[in-house]
């Protein structure tokens, strides 16, 4: 950090060329080992803007045109956040709830999403087999992430195959670094995408 | 040149042309005194003559202030860790320098004695150049800086012992008015030796009692006087008290001084004391440094310029190697080691005194002493150049040191926080800072509030902070964030002037009063805009909307989408007010900026709405939907 941080403009605007928007959601980012170095290996990485949803709205008090205004600049939107209680840490929800408007996202005249692409980047304690019908979660992750992949569908927008760190409460360092180095170059890719 | 105006005129004039002139050419203050005092002087303008000797006994009560000062900077914990340093290395200076200049002055054919009297008065170094000089290069807290100055200590500190063993030097026959009598000057000389003693240990104990029950209470009643030049004065008053009851005794005030400043470097009136005693520091410094350059005998360097400059070159070379050795010996880096021999290889402004004493107790000849004198002054004069020589030639070409290892101590000197007013608002700030492990440097004008706060342990300074010394001994250099708390707006718009002139660094965070103090605030461009009443008012409105049957949540939303209205609000019509609105009357401002903002509510009175948790917008949209 150069100069001093503003504290009165926008928390956040679109990187030059922007392409790919990342929501970056995590309630104690200074405490987490996988997402803090997820969102470090996009650093650099043309064409990508990070947000982080908790460092811009942090009384919950989610900025609804500036959200939208950032959708708007982008072609690929990316939740990334850790898969609490088989869902998304609550300000996401609150996100969704408040910057999704009827006529905007979906609905008669909302049709702001439509062409774009949304997934998500994902990590769970648990290892990959402990999310199978006959496993410890008893559904798999695509299922438990039905209600995203439909919240795409409602808005017009092509879900793809989430980015998914498995079982984070073991992952070494080099498990780390192997992850990052993942979901770098899966970011890079979605930048060049129609 | 009779009157005091005159001579002032020509002291500061000379001042304010050579000096700059001198920091311009890239030479350094000392320098451009010292050549300031050399065109005034005898040998060229004459413009002062005899009465050089006067005004440089005058200015060396600016030594004392500089020692005031150092102490003043020096907490006593971290003087006691340097005892080491300061009877290790300062005694072996003093030692080493004495024994090594004392020789060749025997096989010039000086008598022993004489020989001995000359080495010790020429082991000393002079604290004005060579803590002036560390300071312009900003080394006074680098190894070089720190060890100079534990040795300078140990000289002012020798000084006392060797006023009582000259005397026993004293060649018979030799001595002229009075002789072995005519002791340091001190009016209590007539006692007897251990009454004596006890009058010098009395006087220390004083020094350090009055510091540290006398002091504070004093500037605790200048300080709610409210009057600036009570402090000056009192800071002064301080300052000659002490020197007055040293030479009373016979010590040296510089000593007494730094004694006094070590005293009162825990107190929360050190920043204020430091910013008022700095400039009569500089000054009379200043004036010393001329009064060297002005005595200079140019007389004896026409006669024999060989002998004399050969004898500067000789003291100076053999006191440089003498250091050079002891750096190598304490372990000091090669470029510390050469700052450090540098600094002290000049011979200091005690050997003035020193010589004039020895003369009149018989230890030295008129003539040695005249010399000696000379040398001294041309001794004083090489230390500058000698600097720009290292620092241009020789450090450059060293390989480069690591970076400097003692970075933990320095963070715990400048806490990342400066909170400027330390009332009902700046508190709350602070304490939430403190309990989340975030050390904060907090400056407040009010004493009473500073004495309370301070009994809690907070480390909190007497001061306003809107004076630029102030807020630069706070450490606003190296501090990250500002929080400018003070009640006056006028104020606080001129610290955040300051502070965005002088320290770009720095993210400042404005409290303001109300709508308009804040749009101030925002023009400025500060980082963060706090209107002191706005969030308390806000939880009132939210509580009364709870209080009429609305839920809690829906209250707290409307409270969250009004001020987010609101500021942006604020924001957009701070660069609407025209220059006329602030030309009118504040009241008309303020009613004429309330009719704009009420304006603005109303137009976006349906913007202040959560449509994603609005099941009639949805309905609508639907509605919609279905009549397409």
């Amino acid at each position: 950090m150069s100069g001093p941080r503003p504290l009165l403009r926008p928390p956040t605007s679109p990187a030059p060329g922007a392409r790919v928007l990342v929501l970056l959601c995590h309630p104690a980012l200074h405490r987490s080992r996988v997402n803090r170095r997820l969102a470090q290996a996009l650093v650099g990485l043309p064409g990508v803007t990070v947000h982080d949803l908790y460092d811009a709205w942090p009384d919950f008090d989610v900025g609804v045109a500036h959200e939208q205004a950032l959708l708007d600049a982008h072609a690929h939107v990316v939740f990334q956040h850790p898969f609490y209680w088989y869902s998304a840490p609550a300000l996401l929800k609150q996100w969704l709830d408040l910057v999704l408007e009827a006529g905007w996202a979906y609905g008669a005249g909302g049709t702001a999403l439509r062409g774009k692409t949304l997934t998500s980047a994902i990590s769970t304690g648990g290892a990959q087999a402990a999310y199978q019908p006959e496993g410890h979660h008893h559904h798999t992750l695509e299922e438990l992430l039905t209600p995203f992949s439909t919240t795409a569908r409602l808005c017009g927008m092509r879900w793809r195959t989430p980015f998914v760190v498995h079982g984070t409460h073991k992952l070494d360092e080099a498990g780390l670094q192997e992850a990052a180095g993942r979901y770098r170059a899966m970011i890079a890719a979605l930048v060049g995408e129609p | 040149m009779g009157g005091l105006l005159p001579q002032a005129a020509v002291y500061l004039g000379a001042a304010v042309v050579a000096v700059p002139v001198a920091k311009r050419l890239g030479l350094g203050s000392v320098l451009g005194y010292l050549l300031a005092g050399v065109l005034v002087g005898p040998a060229a303008l004459g413009l002062v003559g005899d009465e050089g000797q006067d005004v440089m006994h005058f200015a060396e009560f600016g030594v004392v202030m500089m020692l005031f000062l150092v102490g003043l900077e020096l907490e006593p914990s971290r003087l006691w860790r340097m005892r080491g340093q300061v009877a290790g290395l300062g005694g072996l200076q003093v030692l080493l320098s004495a024994l090594v200049v004392a020789l060749p002055a025997l096989a010039l054919g000086l008598p022993w004695r004489q020989a001995l009297a000359v080495g010790l008065i020429l082991s000393m170094s002079s604290t004005a150049i060579a803590l002036q000089t560390l300071a312009e290069k900003g080394l006074l807290k680098a190894d070089a800086g720190q060890r100079s100055f534990a040795v300078l200590l140990f000289q002012d500190l020798a000084v006392i012992p060797i006023l009582a063993l000259l005397p026993l030097l004293a060649t018979p026959g030799l001595s002229t008015a009075g002789g072995a009598d005519a002791h340091g000057g001190g009016a209590l000389d007539a006692l007897p030796g251990w009454l004596h003693g006890l009058a010098v240990l009395g006087a220390v104990t004083g020094v350090v009692l009055a510091g540290r029950f006398l002091v504070r209470p004093m500037m605790g009643a200048v300080a709610r006087s409210g009057l600036r030049e009570m402090f000056t004065a009192a800071a002064l008053l301080i300052v000659v008290g002490v020197t007055l009851l040293m030479s009373l005794v016979g010590l040296s005030p510089a000593l007494g001084a730094f004694l006094a400043g070590v005293v009162l470097a825990n107190s929360e009136y050190r920043h204020e004391l430091e910013s008022d005693i700095e400039p009569f520091k500089g000054l009379l410094l200043g004036l010393f440094f001329i009064a060297v350059g002005a005595s200079i005998d140019f007389g004896l360097l026409r006669e024999s310029p060989a002998r004399v400059m050969g004898l500067v070159a000789l003291v100076v070379l053999l006191k440089g190697l003498v250091l050079v050795g002891l750096g190598r010996g304490f372990r000091m880096s090669r470029d510390q080691g050469l700052v450090f021999a540098v600094a002290l290889s000049q011979v200091g402004e005690f050997a003035f005194v020193l010589f004039s004493f020895a003369q009149q107790t018989g230890v030295l000849p008129a003539s040695v002493s005249g010399l000696l004198v000379a040398v001294t002054a041309f001794s004083m004069a090489t230390t500058p150049p000698l600097f720009l020589l290292l620092e241009r030639l020789v450090l450059p070409r060293l390989p480069v040191a690591g970076p400097p290892t003692r970075e933990h101590d320095v963070a715990d000197d400048e806490p990342p926080v400066i909170i400027a007013g330390f009332g009902r608002f700046g508190q709350i700030t602070g304490r939430l800072l403190r309990s989340s492990g975030v050390a904060t440097t907090v400056l407040d004008v009010d004493s009473d509030q500073v004495d309370v706060v301070r009994r809690f342990g907070q480390k909190v300074y007497y001061g306003d902070a809107s004076r630029l010394d102030l807020l630069r001994a706070a450490g606003a250099a190296k501090a990250r964030v500002l929080v400018v708390a003070v009640d006056d707006h006028g104020k606080a718009m001129e610290i955040v002037h300051l502070a965005r002139k002088h320290f770009p660094q720095l993210a400042i965070l404005g409290r303001a009063r109300g709508r308009t103090e804040a749009q101030d605030l925002v023009e400025v461009g500060v980082e963060g805009v706090y209107r002191e009443t706005f969030d308390t008012s806000l939880r009132v409105g939210a509580d009364a909307l709870r209080l009429l049957g609305w839920n809690a949540h829906r209250a707290t939303r409307a409270t969250q989408l009004f001020r987010r209205h609101d500021e942006a609000a604020m924001v957009d019509l701070a660069g609407m007010r025209g220059d006329q609105d602030r030309m009118v009357a504040s009241a008309r401002e303020r009613i004429a900026n309330l009719e704009r903002v009420l304006q603005a509510d109303l137009a976006e009175r349906e913007e202040l709405q959560d449509h994603g948790w609005d099941q009639e917008h949805a309905r609508k949209v639907h509605a919609a939907d279905e009549g397409r």
